[in-house]
């Protein structure tokens, strides 16, 4: 009983093939940049992109599945969607809008909408049944949308950046309550998400799409913990380091040496945290067991009581040190720093 | 929110320069309406008015103008829709064709009306063995005249309308089970309703004024064909005063069905489409 879709779009500049699969009860965070091909691959599921080839398959059922000339159009999937601006139907009531569904299948009016009502007081918003969504906030819009996704009652619900149009305010108040709402659907959820917050709140699983391409997947402390491109580092907020180790250093491209603990060797990737790294303006004493990086300091971010640094170099890396430490050093922008790290602070996975 | 930006966008001073030429245009309106108002013999209005002739061809106007408009919105709105949804090889010459009458004097119109379905026309002459449909000089043939140079009034504004709207909201609807039928019945209309209005009225203003394409085609006859605009024409030379009241009473039933409709549409307009 799951989702697979396995995926392969071309449409403009985009080239997506991006294998999904997810299982009962689940839900998939499809976690990427802008542009990635994520709201894409959301509407092949959902039938409003025809695939050029892969499948789509729920349970035992092709939806879509070119070289057997199989389509299921979209309104005979069993998929529900929310959709990033809620896209509820101006000219209908709140009701009319969650009934929608039913009524399009052929329901009775009035059966619709004792159905339609009872899917509005789950979510809270019975009173606001015969105002127009104009009327609505964006986060009971919200729950409209999920409402009328769910009224259809499917085996799939697919939710395109469902937080993105929200002001930062209510954000984490509509996060909480969908949070809730989405636990209540027994059914497969797929998220599509550029915030890593999002997926965090409501993801069992992420997968990681690049350019078109699942880049990784798992949990997300698991991803967290081994980031395989610069994306996710950068989400997590560590160093990334790709290389090649020989005899327990790692080359990098641009010729820089990353002693580490023992790894095997190969291609590997290395993750630097950056409050791991020492940060001075003379060469350390006792180099022996530790990195030493020269670099130049291109920006400084006050974050609270700690500072990020970033520093070019060699090696290019972003530091975190107390802010008691910049005063100390006084480092502005454009000064040479010596930059240190211990080999076992070092985490190394082949690539 | 929106509505406090908008009050504010209104309140604003407009630009002089803008507003004396704007004036000049509204006064390049409203003159020769006031000249037919002076030259208007008042005392004898009511009796032009309730000539036989004049309130036949009144009812005949309001009765053939009414049916080309339901057949510019039955053939019309399908057609905005292909033009602005199904994309196809030599849509934009399917466009100028649709459009062509817009811009051709009516008189010609209705020639080439009568060279299609008139009675030894390309078409009408089987229409006549096959059916015994005979259209020139019929009251039909009135509605088809007034059709031919009204519904591109609408087929423009509807298909503007339904390439702006935003889409998505019709997949929506199909997600949520709606075959494409149903969505365009219960999304797509309404989505673009003030549109529709639009359309329907100007294409209606224009069947309503039609009077090229009608007298080459349908003819001018009392009770079958003398569309309001057609006795107005032909009292210019018999009978000038009778031809200004009917005028001025044509222009007041536009006038009103205008002003009504703008009050109870166009209000609106300005509604977003989706909720935000």
């Amino acid at each position: 009983m799951t989702l697979h879709a396995d995926i392969a779009v071309q449409l403009g500049t985009l080239d997506l093939r991006a294998e999904l699969h997810v299982a009962d009860g689940e839900l998939l965070a499809l976690l990427g940049p802008n542009g990635a091909g994520k709201s894409t691959a959301l509407r092949a599921v959902a039938g409003l992109q025809p695939l050029h080839d892969g499948v789509v398959q729920v349970d035992d059922r092709v939806l879509d599945q070119p070289c057997a000339g199989t389509f299921v159009p979209p309104e005979q999937r069993p998929v529900g969607v929310v959709f990033q601006d809620h896209l509820l139907f101006a000219n209908m009531t709140v009701l009319e809008n969650v009934a929608f569904g039913l009524r399009a299948r052929k329901v009775s009016r009035a059966d619709a909408r004792h159905r339609a009502l009872e899917w509005l007081e789950r979510v809270g918003l019975a009173d606001t049944a015969h105002d127009r969504p104009a009327a609505l906030s964006g986060g009971q819009a919200q729950r409209v949308a999920l409402a009328r996704a769910l009224a259809i009652d499917p085996r799939v619900l697919l939710l395109d950046e469902p937080l993105a149009a929200l002001d930062v305010g209510t954000r984490a108040m509509v996060r909480r309550d969908l949070r809730r709402h989405l636990a209540s659907f027994a059914g497969m959820r797929l998220l599509v998400t550029h915030d890593p917050v999002d997926a965090y709140a409501l993801a069992d699983r992420v997968a990681i799409l690049e350019q078109g391409r699942i880049v990784q997947t798992g949990t997300l402390a698991e991803v967290a913990a081994h980031p395989r491109s610069r994306y996710v580092a950068d989400l997590v907020g560590v160093n990334l380091v790709t290389g090649n180790v020989v005899d327990g250093v790692l080359h990098t491209d641009r010729g820089a040496h990353v002693v580490i603990a023992d790894a095997p060797a190969g291609p590997s990737f290395a993750v630097i945290r950056p409050h791991s790294l020492a940060v001075t303006r003379d060469l350390p004493a006792g180099v022996s067991s530790r990195n030493v990086w020269r670099g130049v300091i291109t920006d400084i971010d006050r974050l609270g009581e700690r500072a990020r640094l970033g520093i070019d170099g060699a090696l290019p890396l972003t530091a975190e040190i107390t802010l008691a430490a910049l005063d100390a050093l006084a480092l502005r922008p454009g000064d040479e720093v010596h930059v240190a790290a211990k080999a076992t602070d070092i985490e190394v996975y082949p690539a | 929110m929106i509505s406090g930006v908008m009050s504010r966008r209104t309140t604003a001073r407009p630009p002089v320069v803008v507003l004396v030429l704007a004036a000049i245009a509204v006064t390049f309106f409203a003159l020769p309406l006031l000249g037919l108002v002076w030259r208007a013999p008042w005392s004898n209005a009511w009796e032009y008015l309730t000539e036989d002739d004049a309130l036949t061809a009144l009812r005949l106007s309001l009765w053939c103008s009414a049916w080309s408009t339901v057949a510019s919105f039955v053939f019309g709105v399908p057609l905005a829709w292909t033009l602005a949804r199904v994309p196809f090889r030599g849509n934009g010459v399917v466009r100028a064709l649709c459009t062509l009458s817009m811009v051709l004097p009516p008189v010609v119109g209705g020639v080439a009306l009568f060279f299609a379905l008139g009675r030894r026309g390309l078409v009408g002459q089987w229409l006549d063995d096959w059916f015994g449909i005979r259209l020139p000089f019929t009251t039909a043939g009135v509605v088809v005249a007034q059709t031919f140079v009204a519904m591109p009034f609408l087929v423009i504004t509807v298909e503007a309308a339904l390439r702006q709207m935003d889409r998505r909201v019709e997949d929506a609807a199909r997600t949520l089970g709606a075959s494409s039928w149903y969505t365009f019945r219960r999304v797509t209309l309404p989505a673009i309703r003030p549109a529709l209005v639009a359309g329907g009225v100007l294409a209606w203003a224009r069947a309503l004024g039609e009077c090229g394409a009608t007298i080459t085609f349908a003819g001018n006859f009392p009770g079958t064909t003398q569309t309001m605009p057609l006795a107005v024409y032909l009292s210019l030379e018999t009978n000038p005063e009778a031809a200004i009241v009917l005028a001025l009473v044509m222009i007041a039933i536009s006038f009103a069905v205008l002003v009504g409709l703008r009050d109870r549409w166009f209000g609106r307009q300005s509604r977003p489409e989706l909720s935000a």
